[in-house]
């Protein structure tokens, strides 16, 4: 299969290790992953934060970068991404009244999925340690997304895949459907409420002993990581595709840059 | 010069307790400061949404039952109209009298003017949403008549001179002891002895009211439904004080808004399903009053009816927005909104707190009254309102077309455009192309650079400033994977693929490894 990747911005610039490993995971399957170079971004943070004009443009490139017989299915390594892909495309094309748009937008909306939905669905993968030899060593707990959760009904879809990969060791998030406190702009406009859902979401990533916290999207996970950082707690976040792309002869970094560099990698 | 017959200039927006006196993030920020407010919430919204979950969970037919609800709000909203004609038919052939009432100010003058006729200065009161929506206790109590509130919680909190908090469970927000110093300092006999027990609080609470019970001449209403095809109104709720005002007094006056209406009694049989289940967690609420004009020589012998717009008809004409008027007032979207849990109902300024509130107050006002215009972006988007609604009103849909309207109502209209303009504005630039978002990503190292030696950007200025107040950023990667990519590929020796155009396919496996 000739599957597109679509990083999305934030895994295109602040977190390329994402977008490679699923790369890696698609390949080991035995598939061409092609990355259509004119993509940017799905346009989401524009129009949660009302700027519906300014939203066009950047939905129309997606749409222009995607909107081609040159791959079978896109992907992409985000819940929140792919649910603006297929929900919101539409309607933003609508609200300016572009039915050529809407209805192109739609097309690329139900040929794009998301990276658990697509291993799944369509590429049959039911255990992760045997077919992609996802093999990683660590105490973890996933936090699932609510976009992912909410509006792409993912299921346990990751999770399942997650519980698959050799050696990990998962342990269970309480209270893990309750919102990080993201929400994009929210976190800015409404920083204060969006402090205290991170705050008890990182108590409740402590409370699991686990290394660290992995989910479907860069967004959430750069959110718990921010705040787990800034509370100085050890346990830090990955992204789900890292994990899956682990293997024994590979093994992801775990603890992301700063123990990389000094080459101390937690065991 | 045209002249003009027919309608109103629309929209005619609502007026009264509807209104954000402060900023969303500002209320916001001093209710988080107390601490004893956010613990006795976060318990009572688990509570509450723990029992509704397993009430819900027994349903088979939960989604097709919630599928039914909106689907008979959608038609009642499509022929208002002719089903409020229906009605006002029917409710006046069995002996009640309807009043019309456009906004807050009008519905207050009725129902004053009705207690006025009775020669009575008090009134006893079920709880009610429109009442409260339109300061109707206030407006009394300036025009010489006392109106009791006969719901417990109620009763706490007018007893407290406070606002409720919650739309189902006013007191929310106050636990047992300071409901019991609420008694002992407001209610007149109080037994000083009073304990925090809640069956003693109760029982005091009985007491106080079975002698407003037993005098009342008057009472007033809200109503949960209205069936058109019978002229009949319905009051759901779990004390029995309701049917107590309901059947006690010789005057019955009721403030609805005009959404409330069903056409037909089969369709309560929906709404009897989701309601309780929705709101109180319970299966079946413990009474059900439903009364049908006068009946004589039994109950209420005056029934009136006050049908009040107060910005309905204004949300009924926003395509997008108009299904936040299918809301029956259960508060499950509160209960599971994780805002709401931290900030409690207070914040929202409005009679209508949480999710709903966040997009009903703007609807009912317009997005330019007051502070009104912050309470759509009170919500992180995480959809769990909308999947708790037994009516299943898209809130975030909502939230998110309100947010556009705020903005558009602000286009061109300031002399410096905000922080948050300019950087969409900018955002929208850079995002609308892979060569522009390019550019933009070749000073990723200096953003590493920024973030020093622990690799972390800790302070940011201006609006990104509410991010780096409880969360790092880590230093961007020396390179994007739009940059890895195209140099992988080129080393690979295939195309580069032009900047904004088509696809460039994967190096040959050969070369990859070579590369990792």
């Amino acid at each position: 299969m000739r599957i597109a990747l679509f990083a999305t911005c934030i895994v295109d610039a602040m977190y390329p290790a994402t977008a490679k490993a699923t790369v890696r995971i698609l390949e080991r399957l035995g598939h061409e992953v092609v990355f259509p170079s004119g993509q940017a971004c799905c346009g989401q943070m524009h129009v949660n934060s009302g700027y519906l004009k300014e939203a066009v443009p950047v939905v129309a490139n997606h749409v222009a970068a995607f909107d081609t017989a040159d791959y079978d299915v896109a992907v992409a390594p985000s819940g929140s991404c792919v649910a603006s892909v297929k929900h919101q495309h539409p309607m933003v094309a609508r609200s300016c009244g572009d039915a050529a748009l809407e209805a192109r937008a739609t097309a690329v909306g139900a040929k794009t999925y998301e990276l658990s939905e697509l291993l799944v669905d369509v590429l049959g993968v039911t255990d992760a340690g045997a077919q992609l030899g996802s093999y990683f060593p660590h105490r973890v707990t996933y936090h699932p997304s609510c976009h992912g959760m909410r509006l792409l009904r993912l299921g346990d879809r990751q999770s399942r895949l997650l519980r698959t990969v050799q050696g990990i060791d998962l342990a269970d998030l309480p209270e893990a459907d309750q919102c990080c406190g993201f929400g994009g702009t929210f976190s800015m406009k409404n920083a204060d409420v969006s402090s205290a859902m991170l705050q008890d979401k990182a108590a409740n990533i402590e409370s699991t002993g686990a290394e660290l916290c992995t989910g479907g999207d860069a967004s959430c996970l750069m959110h718990i990581g921010g705040g787990l950082s800034r509370q100085g707690s050890s346990t830090t976040t990955l992204h789900l595709a890292e994990i899956l792309a682990s293997t024994m002869e590979e093994p992801a970094s775990v603890t992301g840059e700063v123990l990389v560099s000094t080459g101390k990698a937690r065991r | 010069m045209t002249t003009f017959l027919g309608m109103p200039a629309l929209p005619a927006f609502g007026s009264g307790n509807l209104f954000a006196g402060e900023s969303f993030p500002k209320a916001a920020h001093r209710e988080l400061g107390n601490a004893q407010l956010r613990a006795n919430l976060g318990h009572a919204t688990h509570t509450i949404r723990d029992k509704r979950q397993a009430v819900v969970s027994e349903l088979p037919d939960w989604e097709q039952l919630r599928d039914a609800g909106s689907a008979i709000k959608e038609s009642v909203m499509a022929r208002l109209p002719e089903l409020l004609e229906e009605f006002e038919a029917n409710f006046t052939a069995r002996g009640g009298v309807i009043h019309w009432a456009r906004d807050a100010r009008e519905a207050n003058e009725i129902v004053a003017g009705l207690v006025r006729e009775t020669g009575e200065t008090e009134v006893v009161k079920v709880k009610s949403m429109a009442t409260q929506e339109i300061g109707l206790n206030e407006y009394l109590e300036e025009q010489g008549i006392e109106a009791f509130e006969t719901d417990l919680a109620e009763l706490i909190v007018q007893l407290d001179h406070d606002k409720p908090s919650h739309i189902l469970v006013p007191a929310i927000h106050k636990n047992r002891t300071e409901i019991r110093d609420i008694f002992l300092r407001e209610m007149p006999g109080a037994d000083p002895a009073l304990t925090d027990d809640p069956p003693v609080l109760a029982m005091a609470a009985r007491e106080h009211l079975r002698r407003k019970f037993l005098t009342a001449k008057v009472a007033v209403s809200g109503a949960n439904f209205a069936l058109a095809d019978s002229g009949t109104l319905a009051v759901v709720e779990s004390e029995g004080n309701g049917r107590m005002c309901l059947t006690l007094p010789e005057t019955l006056i009721t403030v609805m808004g005009i959404e409330k209406l069903l056409p037909t009694w089969q369709d309560l049989e929906v709404f009897m399903q989701l309601l309780p289940r929705s709101s109180t967690g319970e299966r079946m609420n413990p009474y059900t009053s439903l009364w049908t004009g006068v009946t004589e020589g039994d109950g209420p012998q005056n029934v009136h009816l006050v049908l009040l717009d107060n910005g309905r008809s204004a949300a009924l004409a926003d395509e997008m927005g108009r299904s936040a008027l299918h809301c029956i007032r259960c508060s499950a979207c509160m209960n599971v909104c994780p805002v709401y849990e931290r900030t409690g109902g207070h914040a929202y300024g409005s009679t209508y707190p949480g999710p709903i509130g966040a997009i009903l107050s703007p609807l009912l006002t317009g997005i330019q009254a007051e502070e009104n215009n912050s309470l759509p972006y009170a919500s992180s988007l995480c959809g769990a309102c909308y999947d708790a609604c037994p009516v299943k009103i898209n809130i975030p849909d909502i939230l998110v077309h309100l947010r556009s309207v705020d903005v558009d109502s602000k286009r061109g209209t300031k002399k410096v455009p905000s922080q948050m303009d300019l950087g969409m504005k900018a955002a929208s630039w850079a995002l609308s192309s892979g060569r522009n978002l390019g550019l933009v990503e070749k000073g990723l190292p200096l953003g590493r650079l920024a973030a020093g030696r622990d690799k972390k950007i800790k302070k940011l200025p201006g609006i990104a400033g509410g991010w780096t107040q409880s969360r790092d950023i880590p230093a961007p990667p020396a390179q994007s994977f739009r940059d890895w990519w195209a140099k992988e590929h080129r080393d690979a020796g295939g195309s580069p693929g032009t900047p904004d155009g088509g696809p460039s396919s994967t190096p040959s496996p050969e070369t990859k490894e070579a590369q990792q």
